[in-house]
């Protein structure tokens, strides 16, 4: 791991949501906290795994660094440069190095074009080269995520699930990005389809040193695929580490719960189980202090009163929780 | 539980086969399925999409998609009856009362535009007749067991104002109602966060323990089936290919399809290498070999394999698989 400005910096990002009622003369009720003072980095070539249940903030966070929302306060950094400022072609160049791959390669993909089309999209828009030149990248880039060039000529209907989420891939991969968010990418595939497309990324970040930002929730996938894990709950980072160090060391009660809820699942392991209450409260009202104090089994008084901060506990490995001060 | 607290067998599935007639041809999604469930019990059905394990629920059910779906083979003896037998309208006394359901999305399984005390109502007015006051009482009741706090204010309201995990409770409360023998649970966590899931199955532990009922849990997560299952059946191309208690299925995988299947699971500890997969498709449904349905995937495959479909060897204690080049116990 190189020392350095990072590729990708997010520095204290929130993005609330105005919830209102009316449609003339709306009334603003209250604000959804959807992200809440979120910082961290990515380093070229690097992995980060985004981890949470629904509606911890992990996808409105992909959102702003795919710059299709804006932050309310803070800034997210390419390179150095804050990427909610650009404009023109310069954001049609960052659009070009940030790519995307969602859950679903039903949707993402067009129906009626020939997916050599939809691959060869951001080469045609970025103009890249000729016709000649863009189908033979198309080709090229087929093989690269194991597909058959021949197979630029058909229609997503004809793949399988798995062939679908690599032509997702091919497309994602088209215009050479630095990073690319991988929004849920497996969770759609079957066991052993899911082994082959996580085995296929990893050789893609090892040939064209890519970064990728893994939003998922399942944490075997994170733990086989990150350098580094960042947990969330309730539009708050919980807890952020290197990735072995997490698995290694579990420290915050909410990251101890998600991992009973999958670790006891193997026979065999008579480990200590966090078993969380009730469920995630709504993010519109969220929990004076730490917002996991309602359903923390582990609860102190002053855990209501006042938020805790981000504290490192060991080299690399922060964790926002008062049983750590 | 343990094995002597379980008692007879209540669920009893020989040699099902269900296909789908289309006109392209025919599509052999349940081809030759047997399996028994006991009182008490819990049985994982488990596999990857397209392998029958969903039509397999519905053929018990007796409640297959319109368009060419046929049960042509097989006996589904439900405490020694074959319900394949029984008419339409039997068939509705027996769902709910002694074979239930749960399926995957709650969204889908409860009606948009009634509340939640409606439709437990009808659900109990299904079995009894009484006034309203006291099939209420009794549907607040179903829904306290199910661990839904306030059911008196709950049961006036509607689907959209309950949290995924609520509903599937909801959905459990009206499944369990009729207090049935056989609960079919078709992958019924897939759509919840992980800490609702565990809550989801410690719940389903819970009323196992009180009714006794037994569970056919379907599902495609190997973490999941170690949490809930006691038995597992490994379903692949519209067969069975290995059956077993959960330990030894996975510890000591016998099918070189479980074997692969669970190795391409990444897991929680342990190394952190290349995963193993396994190449190549499942064989089309409409066009299967004569032989082994995963000789053309198979590591091990040798000519007999394409030949014959293996006979089921018994490999240890109530533990079986379909396979040539296992070594029986």
């Amino acid at each position: 791991m190189s020392e350095g400005q990072p590729l990708l910096r997010v520095e204290g990002v929130r993005k609330h949501f105005a919830f209102t009622k009316g449609v003339l003369f709306a009334k603003t009720l209250g604000h959804v906290k959807a992200v809440d003072d979120v910082s961290f980095d990515i380093r070229a070539g690097e992995t980060l795994g985004l981890v949470g249940e629904s509606g911890c903030g992990k996808t409105t966070t992909s959102r702003m660094i795919l710059n299709l929302e804006e932050p309310t306060e803070g800034r997210i950094l390419l390179e150095g440069e804050p990427i909610h400022a650009l404009k023109g072609e310069a954001l049609k160049a960052y659009r070009a190095k940030v790519q995307a791959v969602f859950q679903d390669p039903w949707s993402s993909l067009n129906p009626r074009m020939k997916v050599g089309r939809t691959i060869a999209e951001s080469l045609i828009v970025n103009a890249w080269g000729d016709k000649a030149r863009i189908d033979e990248r198309v080709r090229e880039l087929l093989v690269q995520v194991g597909l058959r060039p021949e197979q630029a000529q058909q229609y997503p209907h004809e793949f399988s699930g798995g062939q679908r989420q690599r032509v997702a891939l091919a497309a994602a991969l088209a215009s050479q990005p630095k990073l690319i968010v991988l929004d849920e990418p497996v969770s759609a595939l079957d066991v052993s389809i899911r082994a082959q497309m996580m085995n296929l990324l990893k050789d893609i970040q090892a040939q064209d040193d890519v970064a990728y930002l893994l939003v998922a929730h399942d944490l075997a996938t994170v733990r086989h695929m990150a350098d580094h894990t960042v947990v969330m709950y309730l539009g708050k980072i919980v807890e952020k580490a290197p990735t072995a160090s997490l698995f290694d060391d579990v420290r915050h009660p909410y990251t101890k719960a998600l991992f009973s809820a999958v670790l006891v699942a193997w026979p065999g392991r008579g480990e200590e189980e966090v078993e969380l209450k009730g469920e995630v409260p709504s993010p519109l009202n969220p929990p004076s202090g730490c917002r996991f104090h309602t359903r923390c089994p582990y609860v102190m008084p002053h855990c209501s009163q006042e938020e805790p901060a981000l504290r490192e506990v060991s080299p690399g490995h922060f964790v926002a929780c008062y049983l750590f001060e | 539980m343990k094995p002597d607290m379980r008692g007879e067998t209540v669920l009893e599935v020989r040699d099902l086969h269900t296909h789908f007639f289309l006109r392209r041809g025919v599509v052999k999604a349940v081809d030759g399925v047997s399996f028994s469930l006991r009182r008490g019990e819990v049985l994982g059905l488990v596999g990857e999409s397209g392998c029958g394990k969903s039509l397999t629920a519905l053929s018990l059910m007796r409640l297959l998609p319109k368009g060419g779906a046929q049960t042509i083979k097989g006996e589904v003896l439900l405490n020694g009856e074959n319900i394949l037998e029984r008419t339409p309208a039997e068939m509705r006394e027996i769902r709910g009362r002694r074979i239930s359901m749960v399926l995957q999305d709650p969204q889908t399984s409860l009606n948009p535009v009634f509340s939640i005390g409606d439709q437990l109502r009808e659900a109990i007015e299904r079995r009894k007749r009484a006034p309203n006051t006291e099939i209420m009482k009794e549907a607040v009741e179903a829904l306290r067991r199910v661990d839904i706090a306030a059911p008196e204010q709950r049961i006036g309201q509607y689907p959209h104002q309950l949290s995924g995990g609520m509903k599937q409770r909801v959905v459990g409360a009206i499944a369990i109602s009729g207090e049935p023998g056989v609960l079919i649970a078709d992958e019924p966590t897939t759509a919840l966060d992980v800490t609702i899931q565990l809550q989801y199955l410690k719940l389903l532990k819970r009323l196992q323990a009180e009714t006794g009922m037994a569970i056919l849990f379907i599902t495609h997560d190997f973490g999941v089936v170690g949490r809930m299952c006691d038995r597992v059946a490994v379903m692949y191309a519209g067969r069975i290919v290995e059956c077993g208690p959960v330990r030894q299925i996975f510890e000591a995988p016998q099918h070189p399809y479980t074997r692969a299947l669970i190795a391409s699971v990444p897991k929680m500890t342990g190394p952190i290498g290349r995963l193993t997969t396994i190449e190549g498709q499942p064989p089309s449904l409409m066009d299967l070999p004569v032989g082994c349905r995963f000789a053309s995937r198979c590591p091990l495959v040798e000519q007999r394999c394409l030949d014959a479909y293996p006979a089921e060897v018994r490999v240890g204690d109530a533990h079986t698989a379909d396979c040539w080049k296992v070594t029986p116990a």
